[in-house]
């Protein structure tokens, strides 16, 4: 595997530093030298073998990758909406599967049982979950329902003190490994609800999906429940509705909306260099009109999408952000990152396709980050209902 | 058992280097500072180490202005218990010793350490200094530290071996590459730096002992010249006439 030595500098060309406070910046460049330390390393082999780094979880809660926006008095790190953009940015930075792991676990798993469950709910699953001792997983994609989610059939009947739920879930990040998976399934009267199934409980098991050629360094799989008994003590009470889990999808998008930025930053970061170092015709590449157009094109947009996501952290620390202001950051990030990705492969010539150099398993990680937590055509549906009051969508 | 580590900024190894009020000066404006990685890396880690297997306290302190604080930050985030900035404009190496041994004479150490060097002027001279003043054993770019009751146990790379020396507390010792590895702050620290104590000291010395009279950056490097393989009486020529280097 490519041994290589992380070089990587952050991209600030607004000057956006300046707007950040001095625990921000050190909370950015603890994720950063702790991904350059741990992450940089070994990640082309964990892509290439297709296998999450486990032993990194207990690092990734330490540096607070997990919850940092859940109060401290739960075990969360009690940070504002930024710091936790500027995690995910560093995470995404090192791979995409990486920061998905903490997007589930923080967005997906603590958030909910923070927003809809019980104080007990709470004091069982939060500490562990933020201290990396226990994983979640979030199930709300199944066969059939993916963009339409509110269409599932997974669903649970009343027994008593506990239910019985049945159906499946797929395509579930961390589902493999996880300690507990929230689930969302309709009852009886078809309303869906969140409930917390632990691994260990009869008839609730997680196959790995194999075959991904993107997001390889993250575990995904299926939620299968047959018959599985969830005691009434794990059903979220808080909040029900499909409104439920797309807020959780709210939080974990916005994370997104940071993340997908620092892969273009990777990206734009080892192309610029390369350019200046690789000699053609007797010069450094980079001086070439052709290659400085993608590397100045790559730089306005990097900034563009900084100043998009940092005003909508703003918004999202007054409580002001709203669903279609996140689709369309989370929209935005990942479509530029995925087009600077394909720019700077080609700067690369050759050498762009091999693992020497992180921009083919940044550019695949991103087919999986432009579909998941709603794709690309989504979103823009959304925007469009926003602005036009028609839906589109059906 | 109580340390003192002395924090110095530096500025971060990718910045560009310009200078101000007629070369003089370093300019700092848009660089961005970072703490002195000998001072962080080495002194720090070692005196965190220290104190979990001894007990005791670790103090940092810093000569600088109000814009040291983001570094003085760091330094608690990573684990020091509580800082001191005195507060004035570092102008050379005796100013700041003087500073940092008026502090030590007030306040009871049994080990300072510092970074062998700041990697911007590497004067190497802060440590020496503050052992001469307050009349304390030194010694310097130490690889390994050891303290065993009263004694410090120091190894020092010497040219082709290593010196093994030994110190009577309280010492000062300067601490170089392999002392310690670098640590990393977690988000624990991060949030309990924000409730450490920081002081600010008043300034209590103006004297200093040297002035810089002028800052120049090394020549740019020319160009390449290749020289064929085969033709050696020209690299000959070259290296001896023009690179003047046989
Ligand atoms: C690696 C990975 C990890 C994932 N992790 C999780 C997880 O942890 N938990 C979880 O619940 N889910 C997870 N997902 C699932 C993901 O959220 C879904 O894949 C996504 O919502 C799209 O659903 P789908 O794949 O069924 O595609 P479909 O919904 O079938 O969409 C197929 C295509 O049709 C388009 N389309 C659909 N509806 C419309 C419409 N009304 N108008 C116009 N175009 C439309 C879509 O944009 C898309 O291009 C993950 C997916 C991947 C790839």
């Amino acid at each position: 595997m490519a041994n290589r030595e992380d070089r990587f500098q952050g991209v600030d060309y607004y000057n956006i530093d300046d707007l950040l406070t001095e625990e921000h910046k050190l909370i950015r460049d603890t994720a950063r030298a702790w991904v350059k330390k741990e992450v940089t390393p070994i990640i082309e082999e964990a892509y290439e073998k297709a296998e999450f780094p486990r032993h990194l979880i207990k690092g990734l809660a330490e540096i607070g990758a997990f919850g940092p926006y859940i109060p401290e008095e739960y075990g969360g790190a009690g940070l504002d909406q930024i710091s936790y953009g500027l995690i995910m940015q560093e995470l995404e930075r090192g791979d995409s599967g990486l920061r998905s792991t903490a997007s589930v676990q923080s967005s997906l798993v603590m958030y909910p049982i923070y927003a809809y469950g019980s104080e007990e709910q709470r004091k069982k699953y939060l500490p562990k979950l933020a201290a990396g001792d226990m994983i979640g997983c979030f199930g709300l994609t199944e066969p059939d329902h993916g963009s339409n989610p509110g269409g599932m059939v997974t669903n649970f009947k009343d027994a008593g003190d506990h239910v019985i739920l049945n159906g499946a879930k797929m395509w579930i990040s961390n589902a493999p490994f996880a300690d507990i998976a929230v689930v969302w399934a309709k009852n009886e009267e078809g309303r869906i609800h969140g409930l917390i199934v632990e691994r260990g409980m009869e008839g609730f098991s997680t196959p790995t999906m194999h075959g991904k050629w993107s997001l390889r360094a993250s575990d995904t799989g299926e939620l299968v429940f047959s018959n599985v008994k969830v005691p009434k003590a794990n059903i979220l009470p808080g909040k029900s509705g499909l409104g439920a889990p797309l807020g959780c999808l709210d939080s974990a998008r916005y994370g997104i909306s940071w993340g997908a930025i620092g892969a273009a930053m990777d990206c734009y970061d080892s192309a610029l260099r390369y350019a200046k170092e690789r000699q053609q015709f007797g010069k450094p590449i980079a001086a070439f009109q052709l290659q400085q157009k993608k590397l100045a094109e790559m730089v306005t947009e990097i900034t563009k999408a900084q100043l998009l996501v940092f005003r909508l952290g703003q918004l999202k620390n007054q409580g002001k952000a709203t669903s279609a202001q996140i689709s369309m950051a989370k929209r935005n990030s990942v479509e530029i990152a995925i087009e600077i990705a394909r720019e700077s492969r080609q700067i690369f010539g050759g050498m762009g396709i091999t693992n020497e150099y992180p921009i083919m398993r940044h550019m695949m990680n991103l087919e999986s980050v432009i579909t998941y937590e709603g794709t690309h055509d989504i979103h823009l549906l959304i925007t469009g209902l926003d602005i036009t009051g028609e839906s589109a969508f059906s | 058992m109580n340390i003192l580590v002395c924090i110095s900024k530096a500025p971060d190894t990718t910045s560009k280097i310009t200078f101000k009020d007629g070369d003089t000066k370093f300019n700092e404006d848009g660089v961005q500072f970072i703490v002195n990685p000998y001072d962080e890396w080495y002194a720090l880690v070692r005196a965190l180490e220290l104190k979990e297997a001894n007990g005791g306290k670790v103090t940092i302190i810093s000569v600088g202005t109000a814009d040291y604080e983001p570094i003085m930050r760091k330094a608690l985030a990573i684990g020091a218990d509580e800082a001191f900035r005195v507060d004035s404009e570092a102008s050379d190496a005796y100013q700041v010793a003087a500073e940092i041994a008026n502090y030590i004479s007030s306040n009871s150490f049994d080990l300072v350490l510092t970074g062998k060097e700041t990697i911007n002027y590497n004067g190497s001279q802060v440590g020496g200094m503050i052992a001469a003043i307050i009349d304390s054993p030194y010694a310097s770019h130490a690889t390994k530290l050891e303290v065993n009751g009263s004694t410090a146990m120091v190894e020092r790379d010497k040219q082709g071996g290593v010196e093994v020396l030994e110190l009577t507390l309280p010492a000062v010792i300067s601490a170089a590459k392999g002392m310690a590895e670098q640590r990393i702050p977690n988000m624990r620290g991060i949030m309990a730096a924000r409730s450490k104590p920081l002081t600010v000291v008043p300034a209590s010395v103006t004297e200093t002992l040297t002035e810089t009279i002028k800052f120049s950056l090394p020549p740019a490097k020319g160009d390449v010249k290749l020289v064929d393989p085969e033709n050696m009486t020209e690299l000959i020529n070259l290296l001896h006439n023009e690179a003047k280097a046989i």
